[in-house]
C-alpha cells in the first residue's frame, strides 16, 4: 500500500467511525425525533394527551404493540415476516378467557395457556418455513387464515364475557405505580435485547437474516435456530394477545385484525430491514410509542379509524422506502 | 506412484508435490444425471504449498472443488488427508478435517462485524455458567480477531466494523483470513480475486502467501494465467473431468498453461 493511500486512510478513519455508529442509530434518532414532535403536537392538539389517565393508556396500548412487534423484530431480523401476530394473538386472547371461564383457571395459569397456544402457532410458522421450505410471507399467511378460523370456531363466533375482575390483571393492573403491562413490556424488551446482543442465539439470528448460506456453511444449525425463532416469537404473541384480552376484560374473536400492520410498521420505523441482519429492540420499542401515540391522537382528536388505517398505510411506505435507500448507500460503498 | 525413488523423482520433475500430500483426491467419479462432471480426477495438495488448480469452463474445477469441501459427496474415488481416507457429507465434516474452503460470492455476512464473521458458528462463550447460557465473550473475540487479522497483514479500520462498509478487497481479504485461521491442513479458494482490483488483488495475494510461509497449505482456483504463475507453487490442470497435467510453476509459461487446457499438450500419462 502507497503512503498517499495510509494517510488517506488514516483520515477517513474518523469520519467512519462515526458513520458506522450512525448508520445504527440514524433511523431509531429519526423515530424518536418524529415521536417527541408528535408528542408536542398533540399535547397543544388536545386538553386530554397530556392527562396521567391518558397516559396511562397509552403505556397498556404500547405494551400490546411492543411485545408484538418485539416478536416481529427477530423474525423480521431472519429476513422472514410474520403475518400471522394478528390471528394468533386473539386465539391466545380468547382460549385464556376460555379457560378461565369454563374451566375455573387462574389468571397465571390461563396465561401460561395462551403463551402456549402462541408457542404452538410459532412452532407450526417454525416449521412450515425450515421444513416445508415455504417462504415465510406465505407460510404465516396461511396461519394468519387458520389461526383467525380456530378463533371463531372455539368462541362460536361471539365474545368470551362473564369473566373475573381477577382477569384484568395483566392489561389494567397496576405495579408500583406503573401500568403492570408496562412493566411486561420492559422485561420483554430487556429480555430480548439482551439475547439478541449478548448471546449466540442473537448472533445466529443476525447472521441467518445477513447470509443464510454463509450461516450454514459456517456450521450454524440453521433450521433449528430459524424454527426456535420463531417459537419464541410466538410465546410473546401470545403474551401479547393475553394482555390484550385482559385490557377488555374478554376474550374478543375480532381483536388483532390488521395488528400485523402496525407491529411491521413499529419494527421498521425502528430500524428493522426487510431486507433481514438488522434491527434492535430499543428501535422498535420507539416504534411501537410512536404507532400507540399515532392512534391516540388520532382517537383525541376524532379522526375516524379509517383514516388511522391510512396513516399507518403511508407511515409503512416511508418506512420501508427510507430502509432501501439507506441499503443502497451501504451496498454502493461496497 | 511413490513406490521406488526413480518414479518419485520421475513424478516431482513433472510436478508432483514435494512434501507430503495433505489433501489428495483420487480417481474421483462425480454424475449429474447423465452428465459424467468427473471422470477419475486426481489432485493432490502438499505441504505448505499453493497449488492452482485450472482448466476451461466445464473442466470440472467447481465439481472437484465442492467434492473437496465436502459439498458434493463423490460417486466413486477416494479423498485422503494426510494420507488417511475420509469421506465428506458435509462441508462441516470438511472442516472438521481441516479443509476450509472460500467460496466465490456467499464467503461473509455483510450485517456482522469483521470480528463477528471471522468468529462465525465458532463463537467464544464465556466461561463458567454464562457462557452455558450463550453468553458472548465478544471481548475475547475482537481480540482474537484483531492479532489474527495483524499476523495475516490484512488491513481493516475496526474489527467492530460491518462487513457492508468494507471494500471489495477488504471483505475479500476477511473471508480469505477466515478460512486460514481455522484451517488446520488446506484453505481453498475459488476464485477469491476475480471481481477485484489491482491493489485490492494484490492484498489477497499477499494473505495467501502469508499463509504459505506459516505452513499452511492453499488451493487457488483461478483464470488468471500470469496470477496463477505468479503465487503458485505447482500447478494443476484439469480437463474434460480428468488431471490432464502438473507442473512446477517455476517451469512453465502460461502458454504451457494454455495449452495443457486446451489438450494441445498432455504430461500427466505417467499418473493415469
Amino acid at each position: 500500500m502507497s503512503t498517499a493511500e495510509q494517510t488517506a486512510e488514516a483520515r477517513g478513519r474518523t469520519s467512519e467511525w462515526l458513520r458506522e455508529r450512525m448508520s445504527h442509530a440514524l433511523s431509531e434518532l429519526t423515530a424518536a425525533g418524529a415521536l417527541v414532535i408528535l408528542f408536542i403536537a398533540l399535547s397543544f392538539a388536545s386538553p386530554h394527551f397530556l392527562t396521567s389517565d391518558n397516559l396511562f393508556n397509552i403505556g397498556a396500548q404500547t405494551a400490546v404493540i411492543a411485545i408484538i412487534a418485539t416478536a416481529q423484530t427477530m423474525v423480521i431480523i431472519t429476513k422472514g415476516i410474520d403475518l400471522s401476530v394478528g390471528s394468533v394473538a386473539a386465539l391466545s386472547g380468547v382460549v385464556g378467557a376460555i379457560v378461565v371461564r369454563d374451566l375455573g383457571f387462574s389468571v397465571w395459569a390461563a396465561t401460561a395457556v395462551a403463551i402456549a397456544v402462541g408457542a404452538a402457532a410459532g412452532l407450526v410458522n417454525g416449521l412450515l418455513v425450515t421444513v416445508a421450505r415455504i417462504p415465510p410471507f406465505i407460510a404465516t399467511l396461511g396461519t394468519m387464515s387458520v389461526g383467525r378460523g380456530l378463533v371463531f370456531i372455539v368462541t362460536g363466533s361471539v365474545g368470551v364475557y362473564s369473566l373475573p375482575e381477577s382477569f384484568q390483571l395483566l392489561g389494567n393492573g397496576e405495579f408500583l405505580g406503573l401500568p403492570f403491562a408496562v412493566v411486561l413490556t420492559a422485561i420483554v424488551a430487556v429480555g430480548v435485547a439482551f439475547l439478541l446482543s449478548q448471546t449466540r442465539f442473537g448472533r445466529y439470528t443476525y447472521a441467518m437474516g445477513s447470509n443464510l448460506e454463509a450461516a450454514r456453511r459456517s456450521g450454524v444449525p440453521v433450521r433449528r435456530h430459524l424454527t426456535a425463532v420463531y417459537v419464541l416469537a410466538g410465546v410473546l404473541v401470545g403474551l401479547g394477545g393475553m394482555i390484550a384480552a385482559s385490557r377488555v376484560n374478554s376474550g374478543q374473536p375480532n381483536y388483532g385484525i390488521a395488528l400485523e400492520l402496525d407491529v411491521i410498521a413499529a419494527a421498521v420505523i425502528g430500524g428493522a430491514s426487510l431486507f433481514g441482519g438488522q434491527g434492535r429492540i430499543i428501535g422498535t420499542l420507539i416504534g411501537a410509542f410512536l404507532i400507540a401515540v399515532v392512534r391516540n391522537g388520532a382517537v383525541l382528536l376524532d379522526i375516524s379509524i379509517h383514516y388511522q388505517q391510512v396513516i399507518v398505510g403511508v407511515i409503512i411506505w416511508a418506512a420501508v422506502y427510507f430502509d432501501q435507500l439507506r441499503r443502497q448507500r451501504l451496498e454502493a460503498r461496497g | 506412484m511413490s513406490a521406488t525413488p526413480e518414479t518419485e523423482a520421475a513424478g516431482r520433475r513433472r510436478g508432483a508435490p514435494a512434501g507430503r500430500p495433505v489433501l489428495e483426491a483420487r480417481g474421483i467419479v462425480k454424475r449429474f444425471g447423465h452428465v459424467e462432471a468427473l471422470r477419475g480426477a486426481d489432485f493432490t495438495v502438499g505441504e505448505a504449498e499453493v497449488v492452482a488448480l485450472i482448466g476451461d469452463n466445464g473442466a470440472g474445477k467447481s465439481t472437484l472443488i465442492k467434492t473437496l469441501s465436502g459439498v458434493h459427496a463423490p460417486d466413486e474415488g477416494e479423498l485422503r488427508v494426510a494420507g488417511e481416507p475420509v469421506r465428506f457429507a458435509t462441508p462441516v465434516d470438511a472442516r472438521r478435517a481441516g479443509v476450509e474452503t472460500v467460496y466465490q460470492d456467499l464467503a461473509v455476512a455483510d450485517d456482522l462485524s469483521v470480528a463477528a464473521n471471522l468468529y462465525l458458528g465458532r463463537e467464544i462463550l464465556r466461561p463458567g455458567a454464562l457462557g452455558r447460557l450463550g453468553l458472548l465473550d465478544k471481548r475475547a473475540m475482537r481480540r482474537g480477531a484483531t492479532e489474527a487479522l495483524d499476523q495475516l497483514g490484512v488491513r481493516i479500520p475496526r474489527v467492530t466494523t460491518p462487513i457492508a462498509m468494507l471494500s471489495g478487497g477488504q471483505r475479500q481479504s476477511v473471508a480469505v483470513a477466515r478460512a486460514i485461521i481455522w484451517a488446520t491442513n488446506v484453505v481453498i479458494l475459488d476464485e477469491p480475486t476475480a471481481a477485484l482490483g489491482v491493489v485490492q488483488t494484490e492484498r489477497v495475494l499477499d494473505v495467501v502467501r502469508r499463509a504459505r510461509d506459516v505452513g499452511m497449505s492453499v488451493v487457488l482456483v483461478s483464470h488468471n494465467m500470469p496470477q496463477v504463475l505468479e503465487i503458485a507453487d505447482r500447478v494443476e490442470v484439469l480437463r474434460l473431468g480428468r488431471r490432464a497435467a502438473r507442473f512446477r510453476a517455476a517451469d512453465v509459461t502460461t502458454d504451457d498453461l494454455v495449452a495443457a487446457m486446451t489438450g494441445a499438450m498432455t504430461a500427466d500419462e505417467e499418473d493415469r
